[in-house]
């Protein structure tokens, strides 16, 4: 990796004037990236530690002047953000399951079952990429609405399942897979279930990980699909929450439960990050 | 893999006297067949009721007067017209539009020079991937209400930083001519880890012979940007460009979050007209006729974007 030869080459910058101008642009993209990237997080997460006066003063204050964690503790409780909290782990954790379960069994299916029809089937999964989701989001709020599961979380993770990339990164995968392996499962009696359980999944880890990743952090960064289902207060997720209280409440409270509701994916990414950041890279050599 | 080819083939023995193997094979036939549609009947059930019905429900109710809990009536193409007619029907395109634009502009080239600078870097390689992507992963609402928050006339931190720098103060989302672009400059932030990524992953398939060539014809540093590291990313920044104006096209959160659409419906796109008509004026005729509308034109784009990654893959194959 560090050989390889890119833009500039190593021997301009083996030179003095080279390493100059190499530290130059490293310190300034350090700065850069520090002030348009970090220094919005540090704002925000201060920004909630101040006091009411403090935050609405000009010039700000770089630094609160006394630390306060009653913006936080008033957002937990005037905001109800442990009900919100609760409504956006189950409607994620239940997408997740549903995803893995439904789209991990038709992706074997269409890998190695050869259903009749099977290339119709892919065909019309597929034709749902090129058809973004949220140009259809009216005619399928009326569905689920016929279907009666407004305010349910199952209208979120119903249609999770219709996830064309997720299925299709699946299968790609079940069919790279060595036929081998597969066939002497098969001589040795295990069942199509058995081989899917015991053979497949553990050899598609990580393929298993990327989807789930992309699951979980899809459901909980959506606002317009939630904002459209669930109109009962008490069944909302953070994102919904946040928007519809964010008119008539303290400014330093409602930045308390932005911090909040940050925390959980930004802490996600930070124990992931080498997989996740692998994972997009990987995506565009993959297309 | 020519191991294989040593394996002795498998030789089919049928005991003399089998009652009809035959008859035998479609009844397994028939089986391996039920076995594979219940493995496929999740996905397939939940693909029919919340992709494909719609897409056809959508076309359907677009000719139709449709109200929850009443049978819908046929008006033909009366939908269509009366929302033609709506002034802010031109607002909402021509302010979606002028959003892609822009986010192509910026929200394209910053990431893009971004990347040709990371690619450079030998030190913090983990530090500049994680923090460029931070923004991404913090929900788009929450990003949404802390720029709101930056523009804010008063304490807002936009403004400041012009104070500070001795230049005259902004209305920024509360102006008619800056709301838009202040709009594209929240969501740039919050995009562009993903494009300086992916476009970052591309950089570094490039074959360093080519620039060590491009250099000993004497090609300065822009020429090798522009007859190596360009041509050889072809594909992965028409890609790049494709997804953008895709997502871009359909942006709702910001507009609704930070503007509501305002001032005088300088930010009212699209999808944020689709979503009034349903919700707002409970018109879900009109609401699908937009809808319509958005997914041709989107649809086009898409079907671009997979011709595109197909031929990609034809050609590192």
């Amino acid at each position: 990796m560090n050989s390889t030869r890119t833009l500039v080459s190593p021997a301009v910058l083996a030179r003095p004037r080279g390493r100059a101008v190499y530290w130059t642009v490293f310190t300034g993209t350090v700065v850069l990236f520090a002030l348009a990237f970090l220094f919005p997080v540090y704002w925000m997460a201060t920004g909630a530690m101040k006091s009411p006066d403090e935050v609405a003063r000009t010039p700000p204050t770089l630094v609160p002047e006394n630390w306060s964690t009653s913006g936080y503790t008033d957002a937990w409780d005037l905001m109800q953000l442990p009900t919100h909290l609760w409504n956006t782990v189950v409607q994620a954790a239940g997408a997740w399951f549903f995803q893995l379960v439904f789209c991990t069994a038709a992706a074997y299916a269409l890998s190695r079952l050869r259903p009749a029809f099977g290339k119709l089937i892919l065909g019309g999964i597929l034709a749902t990429l090129m058809v973004p989701a949220q140009a259809l989001v009216v005619p399928k709020y009326l569905t689920v609405a016929d279907l009666g599961l407004l305010n349910d979380p199952l209208a979120i993770w119903l249609p999770a399942v219709a996830n064309a990339f997720n299925l299709y990164l699946l299968k790609r995968f079940f069919d790279q897979l060595p036929k081998d392996v597969l066939e002497a499962a098969e001589i040795d009696g295990a069942g199509k279930l058995r081989t899917l359980w015991s053979i497949v999944l553990p050899m598609s880890r990580p393929v298993l990980g990327v989807v789930s990743i992309f699951a979980l952090v899809a459901v909980w960064q959506d606002f317009l699909w939630p904002l459209m289902v669930f109109s009962d207060t008490g069944k909302q997720p953070i994102s919904v929450a946040l928007v519809q209280l964010s008119q008539n409440i303290q400014l330093t409270v409602l930045i308390a439960a932005m911090v909040i509701a940050s925390i959980p994916m930004v802490a996600l990414f930070l124990v992931f990050q080498r997989h996740i950041i692998a994972g997009i890279s990987a995506g565009s050599t993959k297309g | 893999m020519t191991k294989t080819a040593e394996r002795p083939a498998p030789v089919r023995v049928t005991p003399v006297g089998a009652p009809s193997p035959a008859g035998d094979r479609g009844r397994r036939r028939l089986t391996d067949q039920l076995r594979a549609y219940g493995f496929l009947l999740g996905g397939l059930v939940c693909f029919a009721l919340f992709s494909w019905y719609p897409a056809v429900c959508a076309i359907v109710i677009a000719f139709q007067k449709y109200t929850p809990g009443s049978d819908p009536e046929w008006v033909g193409t009366a939908n269509f017209t009366r929302v033609l007619h709506d002034p802010e029907f031109a607002a909402a395109w021509r302010n979606t539009l002028t959003f892609t634009l822009l986010a192509l502009l910026i929200g394209f080239a910053i990431p893009f020079v971004l990347a040709l600078v990371l690619n450079e870097l030998r030190h913090a390689k983990a530090f500049f991937r994680v923090v460029v992507y931070l923004p991404v992963m913090i929900p788009p609402v929450v990003s949404a209400l802390l720029w709101k928050w930056f523009y804010d006339p008063g304490s807002g931190l936009a403004n400041e930083a012009l104070r500070f720098l001795h230049l005259p103060t902004s209305n920024w989302s509360n102006g008619t001519d800056t709301a838009l672009i202040s709009l594209v400059v929240v969501a740039t932030w919050a995009n562009m880890g993903g494009t300086v990524l992916i476009y970052l992953a591309a950089l570094q398939s490039v074959p360093g012979e080519l620039y060590e060539a491009a250099e000993l014809d004497g090609a300065g540093l822009l020429q090798r940007i522009r007859h190596v590291t360009v041509p050889q990313t072809r594909f992965v920044i028409l890609m790049l460009m494709l997804l953008q104006i895709i997502a871009t096209m359909q942006v709702f959160t910001e507009p609704f979050v930070i503007t509501g659409g305002g001032p005088e419906n300088a930010t009212v796109t699209v999808l944020y007209l689709i979503y009034k008509y349903a919700f707002l004026y409970n018109d879900f005729g009109g609401a699908c006729a937009l809808s319509v509308m958005l997914l041709a034109l989107l649809g086009a784009f898409s079907a671009g974007y997979l011709r595109l990654t197909r031929s990609s893959e034809e050609a590192t194959a």
